[in-house]
């Protein structure tokens, strides 16, 4: 272990980002960033009480370079918008809020020794729990493969309902609904990200050449479904895409404004000179199991194809038009003109990608049903078998394409109560489908009646709650935490920090190559130590013990 | 590692079927009733868990900016 994984398929180092939506019915106005730190803090209370010894920590922010731009410059401070400066830790100081918001506003349970309110965690299952800006998002852990990819990230919402629980549970505290969305409908996007590990020789120009037409028509099999058009959907309808509406460039460094197609953020979390993050931020947050799973697998092939020089030669006239075309055109029929004169479908686009990343597939063995890596078959096969169903069984594809579960649900209503697609109440259908409580939420009304399609384990995704994916550096920073969680002051994606009685500062165990520190390597060290004394002297080498402060 | 597919690629229709398991097997021409039936069972479950005042809690529904 420790290698490099199978080329060719959809098996890459990936992780997922969700900002969820956040809102305090018997508080509408209650402070965004307020509500999010308790979110975090009432994970803080809810692991501490699983796990020994405390399970949070501090983020590990000298690694962080959000003004690293792929295509080889760094953008002046001064000149950042101050939502793109994510390296500096976001602390709420308590007197702040005090003065801010009243101080009723402050819990004072809800503080750790410092006086200042926890915006940020590391889980024991390796993931990251934060404020960002407005939000509280949960970052996966590493994994290697489209269905870990979804476990993980459906973990995360369970993360997301525990908070909720405990929030609830709380009589001095408004109760809190998170929603797995994109947008509140009032022009106000915020963003569910993938991450994919790409070897740093690639060319960044090849990537968004190769990846473009697929992110402006990938929607089609991943789009999260949205009731209205426009960013403050003035106008009354049904769109594909959450996201599509609020994108304006094609390529770029932002996030937040003038969002871009692709995005140049680059910041490895990994050995520099070799890797590059490929930060995509195009996607729509998924609950549709199947909807997320072609995200990942898909997209992991994509860049696979490009990887080898093999992504079709087509380009997308006017992509962040296409991509709106695409979006709102729920017939699956409107035409895309291609720089070479060519018109075709979005449909017709996925299947040029289906065939070529088929092909590679074939050429490299890792596609085999049996012989292959154990992940590119079932994405392929999953893959045409969606695309066949959008242009001839949509009523079959929507067991597993979220917007068409949705749409068949506002569907139903408009028939039954003759709704226009302005009335509140669909709308309030659009919000509540993306609602992460199982009794509220209309995705998960679906998934109860087996209306929806199941791809990963129920017992997988509560065990992913609490256990890091096996195979990538995760499992390490997941063991740290849940073993060792009272000596780590400090962890990032690249960076496990301890600071261990006997040591006379603080020890930063670098992981910076994702696919080491997995279970085959360092399972047997965490088996063998209960403290994290010893266990440090092994890992780094010492034969005795440390030496005495 | 999950991964563990459970494929069921079933049409919307024999899906409406399982919701009524009781039922004996519909004849043909009571089959597309028995669809109408399944879409209202279904919209009668959500008016149950839809929450109530959809105009006031929508417009509620106000985000800060995110990425």
């Amino acid at each position: 272990m420790g290698g490099a994984l199978p080329a060719g398929g959809a098996m890459r180092v990936m992780g997922a980002e969700t900002e969820y939506g956040i809102h305090a019915p018997s508080a509408p106005s209650a402070n965004a960033t307020m509500m999010s730190a308790r979110v975090v803090q009432a994970y803080a209370q809810v692991t501490r009480q699983r796990a020994a010894g405390g399970a949070e920590t501090r983020w590990d922010y000298t690694d962080e370079e959000p003004l690293h731009d792929a295509r080889g410059w760094t953008l002046e401070r001064g000149a950042a918008h101050p939502s793109q400066l994510t390296d500096q830790p976001p602390v709420l100081d308590a007197e702040a809020v005090a003065l801010a918001y009243g101080r009723e506003e402050l819990e004072l349970d809800g503080q750790d020794e410092s006086g200042t309110l926890l915006m940020n965690m590391v889980l024991g299952n390796g993931a990251r729990l934060y404020v960002d800006h407005a939000h509280p998002e949960y970052s996966s852990p590493e994994v290697t493969n489209p269905s870990d990819a979804v476990t993980w990230d459906a973990a995360g919402d369970l993360v997301a309902l525990a908070t909720v629980r405990r929030l609830a549970a709380d009589p001095e505290l408004p109760a809190v609904n998170l929603y797995k969305n994109n947008t509140d409908n009032k022009s106000v996007s915020y963003g569910s990200h993938e991450n994919y590990l790409m070897p740093r020789s690639v060319p960044f120009g090849d990537i968004v050449r190769g990846l473009t037409p697929f992110f402006v028509t990938r929607q089609i099999m991943c789009g999260a479904g949205r009731v209205g058009i426009g960013q403050d959907s003035s106008t009354p309808g049904f769109q594909i895409s959450q996201r599509a509406d609020f994108f304006e460039a094609e390529v770029g460094l932002e996030t937040t404004i003038r969002r871009p197609i692709i995005n140049t953020r680059d910041e490895p979390h990994a050995t520099a000179d070799k890797y590059r993050r490929l930060h995509v931020i195009i996607g729509d947050a998924n609950l549709s199991q199947a909807s997320n799973f072609l995200k990942f697998g898909t997209t992991a092939m994509v860049l696979s194809l490009i990887e080898a020089g093999l992504a079709p030669k087509v380009e997308v006239h006017e992509p962040v038009l296409a991509l709106q075309t695409v979006s709102h055109d729920t017939s699956l029929t409107a035409m895309l003109r291609l720089l070479d004169g060519r018109r075709v479908t979005a449909l017709d686009l996925q299947w040029m990608y289906h065939e070529a990343a088929s092909k590679l597939a074939q050429d490299t063995g890792v596609g085999d049903a049996v012989d292959g890596d154990g992940h590119t078959h079932q994405v392929l096969e999953r893959w045409a078998a969606t695309l066949t169903q959008l242009d001839s069984d949509r009523a079959g594809a929507a067991s597993s394409v979220e917007w068409l579960a949705k749409l068949s649900l506002l569907e139903g209503y408009r028939d039954r109560d003759g709704l226009a697609w302005d009335d509140a109440r669909l709308g309030l259908v659009d919000l509540q489908w993306a609602d992460i409580r199982p009794e509220k939420g209309l995705y998960y009304r679906f998934l109860a009646r087996n209306r929806m399609q199941r791809i990963v384990d129920d017992v997988d995704i509560a065990a992913a709650v609490t256990e890091p994916p096996s195979d990538t550096r995760a499992f390490f920073r997941g063991r740290c935490i849940s073993s060792f969680g009272k000596d780590v002051v400090g962890a990032s994606w690249d960076s496990v920090i301890f600071d261990v009685p006997g040591y006379g500062r603080l020890q930063r165990v670098p992981t910076r190559e994702p696919l080491r520190g997995t279970q085959a390597l360092t399972g047997g060290l965490f088996a063998r130590h209960r403290t994290a004394a010893p266990f440090l002297a092994e890992l780094l080498g010492h034969t005795t013990a440390p030496p005495a402060a | 590692m999950a991964g563990q597919e459970q494929q069921q690629p079933q049409s919307r229709d024999s899906q409406v079927e399982e919701d009524v398991p009781e039922a004996p097997p519909a004849p043909p021409e009571a089959q597309a009733s028995a669809s109408t039936q399944g879409v209202d069972d279904l919209l009668d479950e959500i008016d149950g868990v839809l929450e109530s005042n959809a105009e006031e809690f929508v417009r509620a529904f106000v985000q800060k900016g995110g990425q």
